[in-house]
């Protein structure tokens, strides 16, 4: 890492296109975050590179904008009660070795196989984790609608989350308020190392953290999402300072990024007052869905750079990369306007409401 | 809400304001010796990270008064029986 932090040295010069553009990318990141947890950094990372910052210049500093937004967007949400603290650094604490693997396997992966074999792992992680996870849960998010529009309130908890919450491991037994029910830290552990394996991969935990709080362990969306924070503050902190200690971090980066992304989390925790728990799935998963899109469109690029598919001219390998950036910037989009569009829906109603209750 | 509190939630955003400018302005202005000084590794490391947590409480609480200030507020909780 050393002779990375001597190539640094001279970090980006920052012009008023940049730091608007990572002002407004900030925002919109910010805005998904305080809703579902997390977001943002899979436009953020490739957004900085492409502005001629080194990768793991980028990785850092996107990661120290991360972990105060984090906790900036958790306070907020623990005063509406959607914490569980013990929860959230439990489970950060398991992330923050599931990072430390997860960077060992991605350095052994780039020596054994270079760029294109790391660049392939992470996109091949991102397809498959999202495919998955993203379907199960946008498919979920449907069929909660319709739970709740026929006034069913509460989410239900899935079977097997009932199994894990049945399972009695003495001495390892730990209460926790978003699950109302006692739960082994057997159980919490490897989800919580999986999240960070998975940060470290694809550089959102959440993907994993919050649908796992939900499915397996049985807490609600809102609590799961708000809970993500607590474990992206720690992951984000303990990864922030690793870099630190490098040199990695440039500073004016991350603080440019968290100019505009506390303003959006401040927003996107005030929309979830707002909503019911599909809707957190419902963004969720539409943005892990168009997501994987944008990194399937890459998979080609890499096979070839491997060799292990026939070469792919430069005009189709520029046209690929620029929509699958293109792609992953509409997921942001997209998420950033369905919170907004929840945020100003839920205030137009509780303002409807309120006349209501002053006329009678 | 009351008028007073109204202009308290004013006065606070107003300083926290005038604090995160003070923050960035000092940030920007000194660009060279922030490069320079933040990326040395080891004991340095804390000045990141220091910046990081100053920064998240002065601006998150601006962040926080600005959009109560223009109206924008958690959805009040209330019982429907």
């Amino acid at each position: 890492m050393h002779d990375i932090t001597q190539t640094v040295s001279n970090f980006v010069d920052l012009n008023w296109m940049n730091m608007t553009y990572l002002f407004l990318v900030g925002f919109i990141g910010g805005l998904v975050s305080g809703f579902i947890g997390s977001g943002g950094a899979f436009v953020l990372t490739p957004g900085m590179m492409s502005m001629g910052v080194p990768g793991l210049v980028a990785v850092a500093s996107n990661m120290c904008h991360k972990f105060p937004k984090a906790l900036v967007g958790a306070i907020k949400r623990a005063k509406y009660g959607q914490v569980d603290i013990k929860l959230g650094l439990i489970m950060g604490a398991s992330a923050e070795a599931g990072v430390l693997i997860g960077a060992q396997i991605q350095e052994n992966i780039k020596r054994s196989f270079g760029d294109a074999g790391s660049n392939l792992y992470v996109s091949v992680a991102f397809v498959v984790v999202l495919a998955i996870v993203g379907g199960f849960v946008l498919g979920d998010a449907f069929k909660s609608k319709k739970n709740t529009q026929i006034e069913v309130e509460e989410e239900e908890v899935t079977r097997i989350a009932k199994w894990i919450q049945s399972i009695n491991i003495p001495g390892t037994m730990i209460y926790f308020r978003s699950l109302n029910a006692k739960v082994s830290v057997l159980f919490t552990i490897p989800l919580g190392f999986a999240t960070g394996m998975l940060a470290a991969t694809i550089a959102v935990g959440g993907f994993i953290g919050v649908p796992s709080m939900i499915y397996l362990l049985g807490a609600p969306s809102l609590m799961a999402s708000a809970t993500e924070l607590v474990i992206a503050f720690v992951m984000g902190m303990g990864g922030s300072f690793k870099y630190a200690l490098h040199g990695l971090v440039d500073i004016r980066l991350a603080m440019i990024i968290l100019a505009g992304s506390l303003f959006g989390i401040q927003l996107g925790a005030i929309g979830t007052t707002y909503v019911k728990g599909y809707m957190i799935k419902l963004v969720m998963g539409t943005i892990m869905v168009i997501v994987l899109f944008s990194r399937a469109l890459m998979i080609p690029v890499y096979l070839s750079q491997l060799n292990l598919i026939s070469h792919l001219g430069e005009t189709m390998v520029k046209i690929l990369k620029a929509s699958s950036f293109a792609i992953m910037v509409l997921a942001l989009l997209f998420g950033g306007l369905m919170v907004l569009g929840a945020l100003v829906k839920g205030i137009k109603e509780e303002k409807r409401l309120e006349k209501g209750l002053s006329v009678t | 809400m009351a008028k007073q509190s109204k202009k308290k939630l004013l006065s606070k955003m107003i300083i926290y304001g005038i604090g995160t400018v003070i923050l960035y302005v000092l940030l920007l202005t000194n660009q060279d010796l922030v490069n320079q000084k933040f990326t040395l590794g080891g004991f340095y490391a804390l000045l990141p990270i220091g910046t990081a947590f100053i920064f998240s409480f002065i601006h998150g609480n601006f962040t926080s008064y600005f959009w109560t200030v223009i109206g924008i507020e958690a959805k009040k909780r209330r019982e429907i029986k």
